[in-house]
């Protein structure tokens, strides 16, 4: 079983990063924070390194931090990996700007590692209204297709009607 | 009174439009829908079906027709408050969840490995318990899906055995609220532990009758051997887990792997898929896991009976709430717990901001909504009853399918 900090030396030695990814030790498992340029890279290493070989994608989370006025004007994307074999945890976080109707915030797509990151990605997407790039089938999942908003977004306003139907009571 | 719906045709079509537009199929191609109100999708579940004749051609899963905001709630109640929620996700097997999501904050609020045994020991019996009756529902209606109703009307017989023994726990048939954050609502009622084993005693020959009764009933292995084979492979790269990544042949619980709570202290096996009847992986195995893990819950039920009887009984001064903490307010910090349900690994995420009693972001990864996510895989070229044997195998629940 390797820590967050070889896991994380590992990676910065694999892609020759001039720095070793930002280490989060409160969280459980730990979390590496990198950037969205390098996230494929970095989750294509993970994936296939014989010593890492995190084969299972536990769980894919999206959040929002908020509108820039009054928290940060990010959302994040966390992945928690796990692999089989060696029984390692691992968690990874990216974070981008929320972006606005015209440039939505948008992070590559890992479907192609992970199918489990297809539905994952499509409830990320539905609920906080990030796109993933490079995602084969990008629809909502749990809402209706002409649902307004995406509900777990901080300043989210439920639209007043749907189908005639009154939203909020 | 106003009309609440203003009736549009396009309504349909706009809020659940189908993947494959009719225009695009070839001639021999047809679209139907099964679902969402069809007894075989155990729930309300639409399939999208692209046949030719009776070959399924793609499956295309619509879900959230159940869709109750889970964690849009979770935002907005304090850690405690959010357990009658989880309960909803997974009805089948709410102690279970119950269990996994109290583990979650105990974590964040260091309180883990300091509850008394007494406490876990109850734990785990009453979330064993729960994992028999959430098998003998998957088990059970997987039987009538595949035109065998007797073992049903057994296993439910048996099944409410166990709610009224939970009933008599809790109060609760299968909404619990009983497993506290730190601790319990209330001990085991006064017998308990003597009606339970007498139960367990009960059960042991039943169970050897429902393996005799169905798993080697000729006509029940050809609906499903060599049906639905879901190559080990696959089922990692979706994610896959319980009985059905057992199923495929790797020997991975988390019970065992993680060993929480009193889980290491407890003798039982991890029965997995061999390929007995056909292909490891098929639809026969993952059946065949979840009976022999029915023998093995109930072996853990017999060895938490004795541990409540003998070196953790029950005492005058014990208080299952002792623990129970006033204000639930963990330190800033991400958390991502497992454990393993009866349908695979429910996992929460919360993250906490170390100022409120809520959690700023608390997601569930239900089992259930990632098993389905490999039934497009499963059921390409299959013939239209074998889907009906494969969404029957998966064992659904709709609820956490979509929270």
């Amino acid at each position: 079983m390797k820590s967050g900090s070889e896991i994380a030396s590992l990676l910065q030695a694999q892609l020759g990063w001039d720095a070793s990814p930002e280490l989060d030790e409160a969280s459980t498992p730990t979390a590496l924070i990198i950037g969205k340029e390098q996230l494929l890279e970095a989750m294509r290493v993970l994936y296939e390194h014989e010593e890492l070989y995190f084969d299972q994608l536990a769980c894919l989370t999206a959040l929002d931090n908020g509108p820039a006025a009054e928290g940060e004007g990010t959302v994040e994307v966390i992945y928690h990996l796990c692999s089989i074999p060696y029984g390692h945890q691992l968690a990874l976080r990216v974070q981008v700007p929320r972006g606005n109707d015209d440039t939505p915030a948008e992070v590559p797509s890992v479907a192609h590692l992970w199918r489990t990151a297809d539905w994952h990605e499509r409830e990320a997407y539905d609920m906080v209204g990030i796109r993933f790039s490079g995602h084969p089938d990008l629809r909502r999942i749990m809402l209706p297709e002409d649902w307004q908003g995406h509900p777990l977004r901080k300043d989210y306003q439920e639209q007043e009607k749907y189908h005639g139907i009154n939203v909020a009571y | 009174m106003a009309v609440q719906y203003t009736y549009d045709p396009a309504h349909l079509t706009r809020s659940e439009p189908t993947k494959h537009r009719p225009e695009d199929l070839r001639s021999e191609e047809m679209l139907i829908n099964l679902g969402p109100q069809h007894p075989s999708t155990h729930g309300v579940l639409r399939l999208e079906v692209v046949t030719d004749g009776e070959v399924v051609v793609d499956v295309v899963p619509h879900i959230g027709y159940l869709h109750r905001c889970f964690e849009k709630h979770a935002e907005a109640l304090p850690y405690p408050q959010i357990i009658p929620f989880v309960d909803r996700m997974d009805y089948l097997a709410a102690m279970n969840s119950e269990h996994a999501y109290a583990m979650g904050v105990e974590k964040m609020m260091g309180l883990e490995g300091t509850l008394p045994k007494r406490i876990e020991y109850i734990r785990v019996l009453v979330a064993e318990l729960n994992r028999l009756a959430s098998h003998f529902v998957a088990i059970g209606t997987y039987g009538v899906d595949m035109g065998a109703v007797t073992p049903f009307l057994w296993l439910m017989r048996d099944r409410e055995h166990i709610l009224r023994l939970l009933e008599w726990t809790c109060g609760a048939r299968m909404l619990y609220n009983y497993l506290w954050v730190g601790g319990l609502f209330y001990d085991l009622p006064v017998g308990f532990e003597e009606r339970c084993a007498e139960f367990a005693q009960y059960l042991k020959p039943k169970l050897k009758e429902l393996e005799d009764l169905l798993l080697v009933n000729k006509i029940f292995i050809q609906r499903t051997a060599n049906v639905g084979v879901l190559p080990l492979d696959v089922a990692i790269n979706y994610g896959i887990t319980g009985p059905m990544l057992r199923g495929s042949g790797l020997r991975y619980d988390l019970r065992r792997v993680d060993g929480y709570s009193v889980y290491p202290e407890l003798e039982f096996e991890v029965p997995i898929g061999e390929g007995a009847m056909g292909t490891t992986g098929d639809c026969w195995d993952r059946t065949y896991v979840r009976v022999r893990e029915c023998f093995e819950s109930l072996r853990i039920i017999e060895q938490c009976l004795e541990q409540l009887k003998g070196d953790h009984r029950r005492t005058r001064d014990f208080d299952p709430r002792a623990m129970v903490p006033k204000k639930v307010r963990p330190k800033a910090q991400d958390l991502y717990v497992r454990a393993e349900n009866p349908k695979g690994e429910l996992g929460f995420f919360f993250r906490a901001d170390g100022k409120s009693d809520v959690p700023v972001r608390c997601k569930a990864r239900a089992c259930s909504f990632v098993n389905l996510s490999v039934l497009p895989e499963l059921s390409r070229g299959v013939l239209l009853s074998d889907l009906v044997a494969i969404v029957g195998s998966l064992d659904l629940v709709l609820g956490e399918v979509d929270r």
